[in-house]
Order: structure tokens, then C-alpha cells, then sequence
């Protein structure tokens, strides 16, 4: 599954920690990055590569809403609708989102291209309205960037 | 308007750079540090005043006091950069506009607290941003003025390694207990205390916890002196602040101010008002976890840990959050409440229990089915989670549901009268 580089980047996170096991959060990440989710055979191989048992790293990858155990769309459309963003008006996120590719929270298209996840405060409460896009931000967002950036990524495929 | 020239967050153009932050004086307090005693260090950071800004405002002087300086074990440092409370949005500034700074004041809080390594804890949402103390930090290493290398640099004995450490997306990570079992690849579950980090914390080790905000501030009380730092701002809870101002305000963000002004003063002269010039409903001070304060009832009201605490409520991470008054608050409530919830690890009854109950009530409220006793069932929930569970979460799932049902009541019978 790792390249020889990305082997020699798991070694550098495990020289971070006295333990196999610290090092589990930032393999995840490796791994969730890579192959989109962190699935059965995900963990099986994270759990093999820094030699710590499966049902530790299981409990850890369940426990946290980065780690996805179930498929996404290729581009995630996390919009935060915490309290900022919602006085904000995060409602026309959603909707403008729906208008353009016709999904709501918790739901993917067809082409898996797209999913949208409702997510909690992103930290970024002064520039709400706020959405991540595959852990990039989007702040101050109005109905025409957010159609913009869609269009970008459709684009890209 | 207040005259106040920022010292964490200056405006120097490219500040974020180790070059430039040299070229501004950088490094040089922990050159300082070094010449003195430990205990020393922490006299200095004590008679400054310095409160945590991580949400207790516990002093930090006292807590660096709580550390072996002498034992078997190596000591840690946790730099919570978790920043995951709704309305916080002012850790990440520092990580984007004057990381060195923050770099530097764990430099001189390893010294002081004999700190073997510093593990920067920031959430995983932040990428952008962890990168860029990523990049920091691999530039104060190559200075060295990180590592090994740090012996050769200062002429010293002592060194200390910094990691920084990618959280996954989880609130109660934030929480130190919590913070700590996530750095360990536990789930991380808060832990009960007693024992205390200082006592035993990351892998039973001697450990402190400090936010980012606070130990950026340690440089500054080197730089500028304990006695300028408690001149400035509230007496008993002194020196710089991070504000963050969102929601209905005309011009929201991060203002780096003196702690203790005027609410009003920050929401309509720093801030530039209301939208439309309305009137204020509701105002979270420091954080969704904080009680809320009435719009009409502000006049006065200061932001430091006494006022506030007066005033009914706390500093949290000084996170206002302003809400005019059109705003629903049947609706505010229930996405607060949501938050909990979800956020919820599960260890206690009462909070996950709680939080579960309040919400559907909420819920039903927001559906227009609610009823008036509704109000007291929720006053009644939120008070049998409050004081009974492991970690301070339940007390934020409880005080907002709790102190919005005392203070605005009349509000929300009108709002189920829809
Ligand atoms: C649920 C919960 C979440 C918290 N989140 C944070 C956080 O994101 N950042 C932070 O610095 N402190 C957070 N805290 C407070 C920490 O537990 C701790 O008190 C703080 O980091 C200590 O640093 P300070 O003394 O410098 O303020 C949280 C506490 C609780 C109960
Ligand atoms: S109060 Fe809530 S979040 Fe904290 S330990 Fe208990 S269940 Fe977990
Ligand atoms: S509430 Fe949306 S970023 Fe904070």
C-alpha cells in the first residue's frame, strides 16, 4: 500500500512517540488520505505496519469523524452549521449546494463525485459562512463562490 | 478608542517567517531563560499574572509550579491547539501569523518545567495550518534553536524536542485528560482525576497542559517584563488577548486587545455594531460552553474572568458570540445542544443520557409541539448533568440549555406560541 517514501514518513511519526501505539492517529491520517476511507483491510495493514494489535487501532479509527469507515464522495463538502455559521446564514450553503448538484447532509452523487457532510465549528467562526473541501477551507462564502468552486471541481473530475 | 499596539499578533508584514521574526528580537527571551534558574522562570511568569487561555484561566505560573523539577521520569509539555470550542477562532492566528512566537515560549516553558518534548496538539480540521507550524518548526530546528542542536546554540545543557501532533476531529480532545490519551493512540476518553497531569500524565510522566494562546504570551512577559504585563488590561487576569467576535457584527474577528473591556465596547466600536443597526438578543461570551448573556443587559459587563463571572458567566476562550434580535433561539439552542451530543464521549450517564434527552425535547420544541413545562423538563436535565460526570463537557452541554432557560424565558414561551 506505501510507496518506500511514505514508509520512511510512518517511521518518522513513530520516532515522535515512546510508543507503537502514539503513533497510530498520524498513520491513520496517512492511510484515510490515501485511500480515501479507513475500512477492515485499512486497519488490518496500519495495525501490522506499526505492530500494534487491531482492535486498539480499530477503537481509534471509530472514535474520531476524520477517519471514514464508510466511502465519500471524491470532493467532501464539510459545511460547518455551528452556532457563527448559522447566523451566517449557513442554510444557503446547503442550498446552494443542493440547487447545484442535488444532495443534502449525508448524501453522495452518483458519479461519487460529491458528498456533504454537516460538520461542527471549524474554527473559522469570523469568516462564516464556512465549508471545508478535502480539508481546504472556504470562508465568507456567498451563493456564487460556492457554484464556482463546484464548477471547478467538476471540471477536474 | 483604546490605544493598544498588539505584541502577539503585530503588524509586521511576514512576521510568520524565522528570519523575520529574528529580525525582531526573536529568540533572544529564551537566551534570557537560559541565564536564569528554572524556578526562577516560573517566579517571573507567576508575578506576571498570566491566566490560561484555553478556557479555566488557571494561573499558569502556579501551574508550572505543580511540576517535578527533579525526577526519574521525563517531563512533557501538551501545547493545546485543539481549538475546537464553537466561536474560537484565534489559536489558528497565531499559528498562521507568529508560530515562532509560540515556539519560543515553549522553549522557555521547557526550561523552565524541565520539558523533554513538546507536542503541539492541533486539530485535524486545521491542515492548513499544521502546516505551517509543521514548517516553523522544521525552521527553528535547522536555526538550531530546536534538538540537539539547541546545547551548541545557547551553550547550554539543555534541549528539548517539538512534535507536532494531528488531532482527528473530536471536541472532547481538547479536554487535557482527553488530549493526553489522544496523543497516546488511546480512545480518547477523559480521565478521571485525581492523579493530576503534573503528577501523572502523558505515559505517567510528569506533564503540563497549556494552551497556545498562553504560552505565546511567555515571550512577551520576558520581552516587555512581569510588571508591564499585569499593567495591562484587568488587574487580576492581565496582559494581551485574543479576542474573537462572530455572528451578527459588522465587522467579525480576531482583535488582540487588553483583557477586561467593555463587552459593548468590543461588540460596537471594535466590532462596528449590529447589522442594520439592530438590537442585541443574546451574546455567548467565551465560547458555546459559557453561560449566555441578555442583550439588554450588557452595559458594564467586562471581559475578564471576575466580570464575567459577576456577571453571571465566564471567559472562556473568549469567543463572543453576538446574536441580534431576530435571532430564534429555540433553534440556537437545539444546535448547541446538538453539539454536545454528538460530541459526547460516552463515559458518563448523565452526559450522554443528557444531552440525548435534552435534544429531543429541543427538537420538538423547534417543531412547534413544545410546551411550557418543556422548559422546566430541560431546566431539570441540564441541572442533574451538571457537577455529576467526569469532565467539564457536561457542565458546557448543561450551563448554555440551563442559563438561557433562567435568563430569557419570556423569549421562548414566545417562541412556542408559533
Ligand atoms: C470539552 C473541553 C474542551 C476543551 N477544549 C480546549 C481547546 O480546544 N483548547 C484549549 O486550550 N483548552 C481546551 N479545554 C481546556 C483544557 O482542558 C485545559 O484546561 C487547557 O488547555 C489548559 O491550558 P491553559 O491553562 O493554558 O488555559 C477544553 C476543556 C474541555 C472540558
Ligand atoms: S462528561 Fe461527557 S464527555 Fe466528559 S467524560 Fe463524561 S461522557 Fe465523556
Ligand atoms: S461556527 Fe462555523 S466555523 Fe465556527
Amino acid at each position: 500500500m506505501f510507496t518506500e517514501e511514505e514508509l520512511q514518513k510512518v517511521e518518522e511519526i513513530r520516532s515522535h512517540y515512546p510508543t507503537n501505539l502514539a503513533a497510530v492517529m498520524g498513520v491513520l491520517h496517512m492511510y484515510q488520505d490515501k485511500a480515501g476511507i479507513v475500512d477492515e483491510k485499512g486497519i488490518a495493514y496500519v495495525a501490522k505496519l506499526i505492530d500494534v494489535p487491531e482492535e486498539k487501532v480499530l477503537g481509534v479509527a471509530t472514535f474520531y469523524e476524520m477517519y471514514h469507515q464508510h466511502p465519500t464522495g471524491k470532493y467532501k463538502l464539510q459545511v460547518c452549521t455551528n452556532v457563527s455559521c448559522m447566523l451566517c446564514n449557513s442554510d444557503m450553503v446547503l442550498k446552494t449546494i443542493k440547487d447545484k448538484i442535488g444532495i443534502g447532509i449525508g448524501e453522495m452523487t452518483d458519479d461519487g463525485l460529491f458528498s456533504v457532510h454537516e460538520v461542527e465549528c471549524l474554527g473559522s467562526c469570523g469568516t462564516a459562512p464556512v465549508l471545508s473541501l478535502n480539508k481546504q477551507y472556504h470562508e465568507n462564502l456567498t451563493p456564487e463562490k460556492i457554484n464556482e468552486l463546484i464548477d471547478t471541481m467538476k471540471a477536474k473530475g | 478608542m483604546i490605544d493598544y499596539q498588539p505584541v502577539i499578533l503585530p503588524n509586521i508584514p511576514d512576521l510568520h517567517r524565522i528570519d523575520v521574526y529574528e529580525q525582531h528580537g526573536g529568540y533572544a527571551q529564551i537566551r534570557k531563560a537560559l541565564g536564569m534558574k528554572p524556578t526562577d522562570v516560573i517566579d517571573i511568569v507567576k508575578a506576571s499574572g498570566l491566566r490560561g487561555r484555553g478556557g479555566a484561566a488557571f494561573p499558569t505560573g502556579l501551574k508550572w509550579s505543580f511540576m517535578p523539577q527533579q525526577g526519574e521520569k521525563p517531563n512533557y509539555l501538551c501545547v493545546n491547539g485543539d481549538e475546537s470550542e464553537p466561536g474560537s477562532f484565534k489559536d489558528r492566528q497565531i499559528f498562521e501569523f507568529n508560530p515562532h512566537l509560540m515556539i519560543e515560549g515553549i522553549l522557555i516553558a521547557g526550561y523552565a518545567l524541565r520539558i523533554k518534548a513538546a507536542y503541539i496538539y492541533i486539530r485535524g480540521e486545521y491542515e492548513t495550518w499544521v502546516q505551517m507550524v509543521e514548517k516553523a518548526v522544521a525552521d527553528a530546528y535547522a536555526k538550531g534553536y530546536a534538538g540537539e542542536k539547541m546545547k551548541e546554540t545557547f551553550g547550554t545543557d539543555y534541549s528539548l524536542d517539538i512534535y507536532v501532533h494531528r488531532g482527528a476531529g473530536a471536541y472532547i480532545c481538547g479536554e487535557e485528560s482527553s488530549l493526553m490519551n489522544s496523543i497516546e493512540g488511546k480512545r480518547p476518553y477523559p480521565r478521571v482525576k485525581p492523579p493530576f497531569p503534573a503528577q501523572s500524565g502523558l505515559w505517567d510522566c510528569p506533564t503540563t497542559i497549556n494552551n497556545v494562546e498562553t504560552i505565546a504570551n511567555v515571550p512577551v512577559i520576558f520581552e516587555k517584563g512581569a510588571d508591564w504585563f499585569k499593567s495591562i488590561g484587568a488587574e487580576k487576569h492581565p496582559g494581551p488577548i485574543l479576542y474573537g467576535i462572530s455572528g451578527h457584527v459588522n465587522k467579525p474577528g480576531v482583535y488582540e486587545l487588553p483583557t477586561g473591556m467593555l463587552l459593548t465596547e468590543l461588540i460596537y466600536d471594535v466590532a462596528g455594531g449590529v447589522p442594520g443597526g439592530k438590537k442585541i438578543k443574546m451574546v455567548i461570551p467565551g465560547g458555546s460552553s459559557m453561560p449566555p448573556l441578555r442583550g439588554d443587559a450588557l452595559d458594564g459587563i467586562r471581559m475578564d474572568a471576575d466580570s464575567l463571572k459577576e456577571a453571571g458567566s465566564a471567559i472562556g476562550t473568549a469567543g463572543i458570540m453576538v446574536m441580534d434580535e431576530d435571532t430564534d433561539l429555540t433553534r440556537i439552542l437545539t444546535r448547541i445542544t446538538h453539539f454536545y451530543k454528538v460530541e459526547s464521549c460516552g463515559q458518563c450517564t448523565p452526559c450522554r443520557e443528557g444531552t440525548g434527552w435534552m435534544l429531543k425535547v429541543l427538537n420538538r420544541m423547534l417543531a412547534g409541539e413544545g410546551e411550557s413545562k418543556d422548559l422546566d423538563l430541560l431546566h431539570s436535565v441540564a441541572k442533574n448533568i451538571e457537577g455529576n460526570t467526569v469532565c467539564a463537557l457536561g457542565d458546557a452541554a448543561a450551563w448554555p440549555v440551563k442559563f438561557a432557560i433562567e435568563r430569557f424565558r419570556d423569549e421562548f414561551e414566545a417562541e412556542l406560541k408559533r
